[in-house]
């Protein structure tokens, strides 16, 4: 009894100290090559730069072609309110087939015309006067912002006209809109979110899949398998130094939603660390699932970024509402980790510790790790078959 | 000198093994094709003594140390080392498995150091017993100087040394080594030679060792010649060279001489082999010699037969030899690629004057200078990164010279490189075909890549399918193909464009004895034909083919000469007929203790 105590207690050991010198020798070759550190840092900064700024779903700038038939003071004070509006550029048009040139050549984004009875019709008539607008509709959803906030604007300008001459509206119920969460309706706010979860998806997948598969091309898998070593000290070998790393890119991440991208923060920090090393691990884990296929690092490579971060960019609702998908398609994207550390990433950042989205979100990454690295175990077992 | 290994009658408890298998099967599925690595293989190791296991390559050495090791599972028959399973037993302290696979992996990232320490954690060697080891493993292989130089910086032979040395960190009850020496120069090869003996003698090992080089084998206690999955033959060196006792003799020959004879030799009916060994041709018979002896003599009247014993390498040469005629001759004797002028000319088909390679302030190559003439097989001889890569890049048109001259075929490679490949074929050290196609396809690629108008192609690629027996892969995937095929391929699609020189670099590093035995056959008769070879090479006996040869040491030329010549430079009163192998360590020693600087 006592002897089998002393030889569980001498074998921990032993598996403790191989542990600890295979981290250390992960953490030299970490330092020594600085491949990985260029996945885990610099690879995050350059993919937030590059979609932080370059991708956004706001129309802004749209080019407005304005034909005034007659003018007048009321026609001059409604184009006025677009010339201070920074989502439009006004370009003043001589007549309307000019405009309709501009359009074509896409020179123009939509056409505005005030025909020659607006002021006549905006100041006596019984209903407001009606205004032409022609939106260049081969990007649907651009031209639906388009339209939106033109309509936004001339609202505003009847009830600001009706204010300054006493009238009421004439609406017996009016709308009132409050946009909660991102009052400004700053689509980086939710964007950002999203490019963290989908950036830290593709990490943490090559982190681990180069790694492993480095240690099959250059020939040290064969030396390593034939110590004492056990496959999970291995695993967790890898695990945990990409891990810290790959924490750390996700620090940095952060920060520079937060303050490169004034992204607000409004949940914990802790939450949001908590749930995002959770998402790691899944990642992680996916990573080394690859490295049990491919035993290169071109084709881990390769296929990290075409399982792991191409159905992450589609299917995790960061740009492409879930909701609007097929159903089949829908289905699909409960397999996509990045789907649930969206949702989280989301809610934490712009609506704060929402407990009821974040807790079935972080049970489902959490099978998910746990299904990752079963299924990681079972794939490498010692041996070279 | 190389140490002799302990003698077993110093070992008690010789009858012990270390490792048994008994009719082990192991194939490997790929995709729908199933490959039979072993077919019912059965051999022992004994315990405190250094085995030998050889064959040709795809002979299963590889996955019988992989089986041992217990990195495989295999499909049928038992496998047991000091009497346990060797994938549950590798953990137990009394069957302790020390591995080292032929691509030994080392973190090249890591130092010499950490390397060291690194397996020491791995293999769960206490902290207590370190600083001792570390020291006793970094003196037996000379790294102690360089512990803090990363692995990757390391040359190959000191890096092999290093991978021995990080298997040994925890002492093994059972060491396997799967090629060690492979690629290695043989400066380094002796040194891990030293290596293993002193910790058979000092603690007790038993080691396993798979090689392509038989003299190796012959230093041996024991020795298993393994063929297609199967063990032909188990032994002590001397046993199995009894097997061919009294079938072997030799014929005194010049350089005049030489070539000529073997051919004449190789045709008589019965005629096994016909190597060369120092100044003589070796020949082993089918049968009892005296006959063949005195058919010899009729044929050739002037030469002067000697009955010489025979040995381990001849042993090998005629288990694998498949029954049947000796030798066919080669069709290259028919149609001959290069130019037709049979006769050996003086006309200087390679000249190297002065040339000197820089890179940085280090001096791959340093002031270098020599000569080939017509039809002449020339040797470059040297330990690892002694520069022979270098002189063959330059040579090729690869690397222009920092300075000096080279030419080929008289063609100034400074200004017409292209004009100079087009009349020179490299085979490269390294795989170099397109693993993806088919022997065929490779084939047509180079003849197209050469220029070669359709009909002269059709007629190319069918002389090279002929000439290097590769009709029955011709359709087989090339990069599937054993060590051997593939270096054929390789040699054939360097010919494809009847090139006038021939450029080999470690044509038959790790190949088996026969296989290289067939490749020199080739090369000479290419040579007779008019062809200029030059070749590098690790096997120092190999020299022995060549008409002359330089040896290479630290970017200059130690010496040059004819193979009599060399090996008359390590002779000594005491030691009146060196081999090959001792005048090269003699000489690169001595090029070494006389300093840097000339």
């Amino acid at each position: 009894m006592i002897e089998n105590h002393e030889e569980s207690r001498s074998r921990r050991l032993a598996s403790a100290r191989r542990l600890r010198g295979f981290i250390r020798k992960e953490f030299i070759q970490v330092f020594r090559d600085p491949s990985s550190i260029g996945i885990a840092f610099v690879l995050p900064v350059v993919l937030l730069l590059l979609f932080g700024y370059g991708v956004s779903l706001d129309a802004q700038g749209i080019r407005l072609a304005v034909v005034i038939d007659r003018p007048s003071h009321d026609a001059q004070s409604f184009v006025s309110q677009f010339e201070r509006s920074h989502y439009f550029v006004v370009l003043p048009m001589d007549d309307q087939r000019q405009a309709e040139r501009e359009l074509r050549a896409r020179r123009a984004d939509a056409i505005l015309r005030l025909q020659d009875d607006f002021a006549a019709r905006s100041q006596f008539g019984p209903s407001p006067a009606p205004i032409q607008l022609v939106i260049n509709g081969v990007d649907g959803n651009t031209a639906r912002q388009v339209d939106a906030y033109v309509h936004g604007v001339w609202r505003g300008w009847l009830a600001r006209r009706a204010a300054n001459g006493g009238e009421p509206l004439d609406k017996a119920v009016t709308m009132e809109s409050r946009v909660w969460f991102n009052s400004e309706v700053r689509s980086r706010n939710f964007l950002i979110p999203g490019l963290i979860a989908v950036i830290m998806t593709l990490i943490g997948a090559m982190l681990t899949s180069m790694v492993v598969a480095r240690e099959w091309e250059r020939g040290t898998m064969e030396a390593l398998l034939s110590t004492p070593v056990r496959m999970w000290e291995v695993l967790a070998g890898k695990l945990i130094p990409y891990f810290a790393l790959g924490m750390g890119g996700l620090s940095l991440s952060l920060a520079m939603a937060v303050w490169l991208f004034d992204v607000p923060l409004r949940g914990s920090l802790l939450v949001m660390f908590l749930a995002s090393a959770l998402f790691l691990i899944t990642a992680l884990g996916m990573g080394l699932l690859i490295s049990s296929i491919a035993h290169s690092q071109f084709m881990a490579g390769h296929i990290a970024i075409i399982t792991t971060f191409l159905p992450a960019f589609i299917l995790s609702g960061f740009i492409f509402d879930i909701h609007s998908m097929p159903a089949a398609v829908q289905v699909v994207t409960y397999l996509i980790a990045a789907r649930y550390y969206v949702a989280i990433l989301q809610s934490v950042f712009l609506a704060g510790d929402v407990w009821v989205v974040i807790w079935p979100n972080a049970a489902a990454l959490a099978l998910m790790s746990i299904v990752f690295l079963g299924l990681v175990r079972r794939s490498m077992r010692k041996g070279l078959e | 000198m190389i140490v002799p290994p302990p003698s077993l009658t110093e070992t008690p408890g010789r009858t012990a093994v270390a490792l048994a298998f008994a009719d082990v099967h192991k194939s490997f599925h790929r995709g729908r094709s199933t490959v039979s690595a072993l077919r019912g293989t059965t051999l022992s190791v004994p315990a405190r003594a250094v085995t030998a296991l050889i064959g040709p390559d795809g002979a299963g050495k590889t996955t019988i140390m992989r089986l041992a090791a217990g990195l495989l599972r295999a499909d049928r028959g038992r496998i047991a080392i000091f009497g346990m399973d060797p994938r549950t037993g590798a953990r137990a302290d009394h069957a302790y498995i020390g591995y080292m696979p032929q691509r030994f992996g080392l973190y090249e990232d890591l130092t010499v150091a950490e390397n060291l320490r690194l397996y020491g954690d791995l293999q769960g060697v206490p902290h207590r017993q370190r600083t001792a080891r570390y020291e006793q493993l970094m003196q037996m292989t000379g790294l102690s100087p360089f512990l803090s130089r990363r692995a990757g910086r390391l040359s190959g032979g000191m890096q092999q040394k290093l991978g021995l040395a990080c298997t040994l960190v925890r002492t093994p009850k059972l060491l396997l080594l799967d090629e060690p020496t492979a690629g290695v120069d043989p400066v380094s090869r002796r040194d891990l030679w030293t290596i293993i003996n002193s910790i058979i003698r000092d603690e007790g090992v038993s080691v396993l060792v798979s090689t392509a080089y038989i003299d190796e084998a012959e230093r041996c206690h024991q020795v298993i010649v393994a063929h297609d999955g199967r063990v032909l033959a188990m032994g002590s060196p001397l046993e199995l060279t009894r097997t061919v006792a009294g079938r072997t003799f030799s014929i005194r020959t010049s350089i005049e001489t030489r070539r000529g004879w073997q051919r004449e030799l190789s045709s008589i009916k019965g005629v096994v082999d016909v190597s060369t060994l120092a100044d003589s041709l070796h020949v082993l018979t089918a049968r009892d010699v005296s006959d063949l002896a005195k058919m010899t003599h009729e044929r050739l009247p002037e030469a002067i037969v000697e009955l010489t014993p025979a040995r381990l390498e001849d042993a090998v040469v005629a288990m694998l030899t498949p029954p049947g005629p000796a030798q066919e001759t080669t069709s290259s004797e028919r149609d001959a690629p290069g130019h037709s002028q049979p006769h050996r000319a003086l006309t200087p088909m390679i000249t190297v004057k002065g040339a000197t390679r820089a890179f940085g302030s280090f001096l791959a190559v340093n002031k270098i200078s020599f000569e080939v003439r017509r039809g002449e097989v020339f040797g470059l001889l040297g330990a690892n990164g002694a520069g022979k890569t270098t002189t063959f890049r330059m040579l090729c048109g690869l690397l222009p010279p920092t300075s000096g001259q080279l030419h080929v075929a008289g063609i100034d490679l400074r200004s017409a490189p292209a004009a100079a490949r087009a009349r020179i074929g490299y085979v490269s050290q390294h795989f170099s075909l397109y693993g993806e196609l088919t022997v065929f396809q490779n084939l047509r690629f180079f003849a197209s890549a050469y220029g070669l108008g359709r009909r002269q192609r059709a007629q190319r690629i069918g002389w090279a399918l002929d000439e290097f027996d590769l009709v029955s892969v011709r359709n087989a995937v090339s990069g599937a193909l054993p060590l051997g095929f593939g270096r054929r391929l390789a040699m054939a699609c360097a010919l494809m464009h009847k090139p006038d020189v021939l450029f080999l670099d470690e044509p038959t590093s790790g190949v088996d004895p026969l296989t290289r035995r067939r490749f020199w056959r080739r090369i000479t008769a290419l040579a007779e034909l008019g062809m200029t070879v030059l070749v590098t090479t690790h096997h120092v006996e190999e020299a022995e083919y060549c008409d002359r040869l330089v040896i290479m040491v630290t970017g200059r030329l130690a010496t040059s000469g004819t193979p009599a010549e060399i090996r008359s430079f390590a002779r000594t009163p005491g030691h009146p007929s060196p081999t090959m192998n001792e005048a090269f360590l003699s000489i690169v020693q001595a090029s070494q203790d006389s300093g840097g600087d000339p």
